[in-house]
């Protein structure tokens, strides 16, 4: 198994460390694992994207130009990434501040209303985790318990009081993702 | 057991780097190499292995603090990234001229000038042609995973104190800043004093009765002697040409074609070698691991049984002549490569392989 | 209801109080928000434009936040390798001494890789204007520690805060320039308010006049907020300046006619 995964938003929205919770789970389990960021100061209050790939075989590039999931969070990154996605692969994104639907029809969509949801619960913070809940839904690559230890690992131990909180997103994440178009 | 880490390659070298007994580190901030510093700094391993980690004023400082604790037989080790590099060729030309050991990092960026932060494989030349003035090698290491990247801090020093020889580990933005699962070794304590005397007699720690006194420098004004210096050095190089070569193949027993690449690139290429042989093309990656010393006999044994050679780097094509020279141009040898800051896709390569290798 | 004014009659010429100076470009700047890069950025040119010099004047940009210094100034304007801004000043200068020239640098590029150069030329005595930002960090890269860092002040490189002990104490570059016998005019100026703002206005038109009648070299620090590189919101950053940042380097001139001010 090999899953090829591309997650882009704004700078601050957790980007970069949803990935890295994901590989550090995927690590947990035994599998091999490479998180490529974009990096720099294009990245100032600019889009951000990371490259997670999960494997149980050695991870040949750690840049790809096509993906299995495409997680999506702002317009400029579903106008940049929705066609990079495998024919039969899988696009989530998140509809807040959407205005150009994603409209291809080989691929399988889902929107998770993950910053909504967070803003009401108060969960702005992990909303990140949200999303990740989502995905996990569609595609349960990383076992809960392995999720936990990703968890323990990379967050710093100042912070392993929020693991619950993180959680809880997670499990709310799998309840918000809804179907959109599936092929 | 060896303790599992998520890491980015900037902070595996510097993790790797104190595990390995480093006694100090001298660096100037650029990106995309801050983090060793930053990685460094923040583990603060003056406080439990005693190295020592200093921001300098300059990389032209930093490669000069690296000189002087290098005389004394100290692991020392410096890292920057491409202009910086630049900054330090007349110090990294000293510390190989006085044959002293020390571990270099540069994670390149585009050039030339103040180029680009993006990924970029374009100070190939600069960095196994020598760099600065005069005539001499670093043995360069290039790794291609984060992995590597820690396994190359210790091995770097281990090679450096082999052959009083700077060693340089030739990274790039992706090799950087990319996570990767790492295995790290055991810490291994820093030398006392005592060894130090012991396994580097040349060093200078103080005259003790019982040994002339040490002299570390790069100059002699009597040309013959100078002669013998650089003929000694020659021999060093050929010794390490000899005994030093890395390298990998990836699906190369049936292979009609070859790709050469090194570093991220070799990454990008051996999924290009898989996305090929999924299409009916018979092709192989060989991925040099030292760029100096260069392998060229392994190369050289291709000859006869493969149809062309592709090399694959993120820079208008340098090592393309070391394949050229290895291959003794008796195998068509194409270049492609992308550059200024962009990475090739695994898509790009197959299509450059169809075009100039198999096609042309 | 007459007393109401509408935007049409506010956009009307004599009611115009402000426009921005034709010698910054209109491309929009790189800065984060709420940085004082862009303040100072326009009362230079606004003083170039003053002076009626645009086409006399030429710029030395570092390498830094304002590396791009150039795509904002609308003067011919080169871009200096990290430290080296006051050496391609110099030789600008002694080719072309009927030229105005200033470097504009940030502390990392002034006060740690480029101290000899900053020094040298101010020791020869460029007739050259050197436009220091003292934001105590390094905020191109990051926010690593600046030679300008306050004692105990946390960066990247520093994350304990800088311990002056190892990492030696903050750098009053300026107050050291100020020393040398070639170095006519130096001050320390600000511009994160309004009558900050004028005032290293006025500070900047003199050192261009001082430069304009071969001087010596003239030497302006503006002491700037990098609220990305200190993590704080701009008015976080400039409250903290105002308590941290002046009491260690204080506003005012320094050198005046070639004599340090008591
Ligand atoms: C030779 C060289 N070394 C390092 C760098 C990386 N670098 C770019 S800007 C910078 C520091 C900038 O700090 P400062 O001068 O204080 O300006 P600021 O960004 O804070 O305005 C560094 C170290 C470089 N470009 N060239
Ligand atoms: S990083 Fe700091 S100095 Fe640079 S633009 Fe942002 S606030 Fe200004």
């Amino acid at each position: 198994m090999t899953e090829e995964i591309i997650i882009a938003g704004f700078g601050g929205q957790g980007v970069l460390s949803m990935g890295k919770i994901l590989a550090y789970s995927g690590i947990m389990q035994n599998q091999e694992v490479s998180w490529m960021p974009s990096y720099g100061p294009e990245m100032r209050g600019g889009t951000a994207n990371v490259t997670v790939v999960l494997s149980d075989e050695r991870i040949s590039s750690p840049i790809i130009n096509s993906y299995d999931t495409a997680i999506i969070l702002n317009q400029q990154s579903l106008d940049k990434f929705e066609a990079t996605v495998k024919p039969g692969g899988l696009l989530i994104y998140d509809p807040n501040g959407i205005t150009h639907y994603p409209s291809r029809k080989d691929i399988n969509i889902y929107s998770i209303e993950a910053s909504e949801e967070a803003g009401k619960l108060g969960l702005a913070k992990v909303f990140n985790m949200i999303v990740l809940g989502g995905f996990l839904k569609l595609k349960p690559l990383v076992k809960p318990e392995f999720i936990h230890k990703g968890l323990e690992k990379s967050l710093p131990a100042r912070h392993h009081k929020l693991i619950p909180e993180n959680e809880k997103a997670i499990d709310i994440g799998k309840t918000l993702i809804k179907a959109v178009h599936l092929v | 057991m060896k303790e599992l880490k998520l890491m980015k390659g900037n902070e595996a070298v510097a993790e790797a780097a104190i595990r390995a007994g480093c006694d100090g580190y001298f660096g100037y901030p650029i990106t995309p190499q801050s983090e060793i510093m930053e990685y460094l700094m923040y583990q603060d391993p003056q406080k439990t292995t005693g190295m020592v980690v200093l921001q300098a004023e300059s990389e032209v400082a930093a490669i000069n603090m690296v000189y002087g604790g290098a005389s004394c037989g100290k692991k020392v080790m410096t890292s920057s990234s491409s202009p910086g590099i630049s900054l330090k060729q007349e110090g990294i030309s000293y510390i190989a001229g006085a044959e002293l050991p020390c571990l270099i990092v540069n994670i390149v960026r585009g050039g030339p000038g103040l180029g680009t932060i993006q990924p970029s494989q374009s100070d190939y030349f600069q960095s196994t042609k020598g760099g600065g003035h005069g005539d001499y090698r670093l043995i360069v290491l290039a790794p291609s995973s984060v992995q590597e990247m820690a396994d190359f801090a210790g091995l770097g020093f281990d090679l450096a104190f082999k052959y009083r020889n700077p060693v340089l580990i030739l990274g790039d933005g992706v090799i950087g800043q990319m996570m990767e699962k790492v295995e790290l070794d055991e810490f291994k304590p820093r030398w006392t004093e005592e060894e130090i005397r012991r396994n580097t007699p040349w060093s200078t720690m103080g005259k003790l009765n019982n040994r002339e006194r040490n002299i570390i420098t790069s100059l002699d004004l009597d040309s013959h002697k100078q002669e013998k210096h650089v003929a000694h050095l020659r021999d060093k190089y050929l010794e390490i040409e000899k005994n030093e070569v890395r390298y990998e193949e990836f699906q190369c027993e049936d292979a009609e074609y070859l790709i050469v690449a090194y570093g991220s690139s070799a990454r990008i290429s051996q999924k290009a070698v898989e996305l090929a042989r999924a299409k009916g093309i018979k092709v192989g990656l060989l991925r040099p691991i030292t760029l100096f010393p260069f392998p060229k006999k392994p190369l050289l044994n291709y000859v006869g049984k493969i149809k062309g050679i592709l090399t694959v780097e993120m820079s208008l094509g340098q090592m393309i002549e070391d394949v050229k020279l290895a291959v003794e141009c008796k195998v068509k040898v194409e270049h492609f490569g992308r550059f200024g800051g962009i990475i090739p896709t695994p898509d790009e390569v197959v299509v450059a392989l169809e075009k100039q290798i198999i096609g042309g | 209801m007459s007393d109401i004014v509408t935007k049409e009659q506010i956009r009307r010429p004599e009611n115009l109080v402000y426009s921005k100076t034709k010698l910054l470009t209109d491309k929009a700047l790189s800065y984060c928000p709420g940085c004082g890069h862009g303040t100072a950025h326009r009362i230079l040119m606004e003083v170039i434009e003053e002076l009626n010099a645009q086409e006399i004047t030429i710029g030395i940009a570092p390498v830094g936040c304002s590396v791009l210094a150039y795509e904002f100034m609308n003067i011919d304007m080169q871009q200096a390798a990290h430290g080296r801004a006051p050496a391609l000043a110099t030789a600008v200068k002694r080719l072309m001494p009927e030229k105005i020239v200033f470097t504009y640098q940030g502390d990392g590029d002034l006060a740690a890789i480029g101290t000899a150069e900053t020094i040298h030329a101010c020791n020869r005595g460029e007739n050259i204007t050197i436009i220091f930002i003292n934001n105590g960090i390094y905020g191109m890269t990051g926010g690593q520690m600046a030679p300008t860092t306050l004692p105990n002040m946390k960066a990247s490189t520093c994350p304990y805060g800088r311990d002056v002990t190892t990492m030696g104490n903050p750098l009053r570059m300026t107050e050291l320039v100020a020393q040398l016998p070639g170095v006519h005019f130096v001050t320390r100026q600000a511009v994160h308010t309004p009558s900050a703002v004028r005032k290293a206005k006025k500070a900047l038109r003199k050192a261009f006049d001082l430069q304009k009648e071969n001087k010596g070299l003239t030497f302006v620090e503006i002491v700037s907020n990098c609220n990305s590189g200190w993590k704080m919101t701009p008015v976080q950053s400039n409250k903290w300046m105002e308590e941290n940042m002046f009491p260690f380097y204080p506003l005012g001139d320094i050198k005046v006619d070639g004599q340090l001010v008591k």
